[in-house]
């Protein structure tokens, strides 16, 4: 399974140790949020809020390198505009491993 | 440029301000988790171009856009590329960043609304405005140089690259920007009361909240402009 990096940040950063500091509060702050909207709506199964969050989600994944991840997310909100929701499970590995990765940073 | 920044997720508002900190060029003036916010900003402020998130709950990015009469520059930034084509319909989205945004990829859009900026401030060979005296201005439209009464000019409004001077007799769409014609206008008889609008002051026939009636045209007032519209009328 492919694993969170800073690559992106660090190309975004470019050695502002300050700045750096200022994101990743944000996305440690902004992630957990996000990912309780997530399974709250996916409690109440609303197949459109549910897409909605996912979307928003998409960007964290991509910020955290997780290119494949990334695609994956794409198809699975894809699914559920169409009503079912297929590739649930791989998703939300992906949240399990952002989850770990942003509880060690 | 002064810019704004839209976008329901901090994160990416954190970063666009990054990537926005490092261009010399740009100056953020104020950021928006939502578009209803930003709407009412710019009701009372100017800004050349405008960073936006299509995919926000409510209020799209698109419905963003149709709700503004006349919209600066707008680079759009989305995690999706299946808006790209709707964005080419509109004239005032200069570019499309996919997120994450890379540093490079920022750089050309802001090279792009560098030019484009150009590009309306810069003297066109065949449209301009200038004038020789307080009484004269003269427009160029078709390589022609139309003189037109500066007395006889009622209205002025600001359509996309382009303005629209009404006078009593003739209308003329000239491509300018209003701020350059505001600068060949006599402040003692032109008032700008909106971003869009510059009224003669003479021809106003009344006044209501927001609004002011001009000829057969009602025009509105920005709250920021209402102030000085009011000190310059003769209240009994």
């Amino acid at each position: 399974m492919e694993q969170p990096n800073k690559s992106y940040i660090d190309s975004l950063c470019q050695g502002d140790k300050d700045f750096e500091k200022q994101l990743i509060d944000i996305i440690q702050k902004e992630f957990p949020e996000e990912k309780k909207t997530y399974y709250d709506s996916k409690t109440v199964q609303d197949f459109k809020k549910t897409a909605e969050i996912v979307h928003k989600l998409k960007h964290k994944i991509s910020i955290l390198g997780l290119e494949k991840s990334y695609e994956d997310a794409g198809a699975f909100e894809k699914n559920l505009l169409d009503g079912n929701n297929k590739l649930q499970n791989k998703f939300e590995s992906t949240l399990t491993n952002i989850t770990n990765y942003l509880n060690q940073l | 440029m002064n810019c704004i920044i839209i976008d329901d997720e901090k994160t990416a508002r954190v970063i666009i301000g990054k990537l926005c900190s490092d261009e010399i060029c740009i100056n953020v003036k104020e950021e928006f988790p939502n578009a209803m916010q930003a709407i009412k900003y710019l009701n009372q402020h100017e800004i050349d171009l405008i960073f936006l998130d299509i995919h926000m709950p409510d209020f799209t990015g698109f419905d963003f856009i149709d709700s503004l009469k006349n919209p600066p520059k707008i680079i759009l930034t989305t995690s999706d590329v299946n808006f790209a084509i709707q964005a080419f319909e509109y004239e005032c989205i200069i570019d499309y960043l996919v997120k994450p945004i890379s540093l490079d990829r920022f750089q050309k859009a802001i090279k792009k609304a560098e030019e484009k900026s150009r590009d309306v401030a810069s003297d066109s060979t065949s449209e301009k405005v200038t004038t020789t005296s307080d009484n004269e201005l003269y427009v160029n439209i078709d390589r022609r140089l139309i003189k037109i009464d500066i007395q006889s000019i009622y209205l002025i409004e600001a359509k996309g690259d382009y303005i629209h001077i009404k006078t009593e007799n003739k209308n003329y769409t000239v491509h300018s920007t209003l701020k350059k014609i505001e600068n060949k206008l006599p402040e003692h008889i032109f008032i700008k009361v909106h971003r869009s609008f510059i009224i003669n002051f003479n021809e106003i026939i009344d006044i209501e909240d927001n609004s002011v009636l001009i000829k057969k045209d009602v025009i509105p007032v920005s709250r920021s402009k209402r102030n000085e519209l009011m000190k310059r009328l003769n209240l009994l």
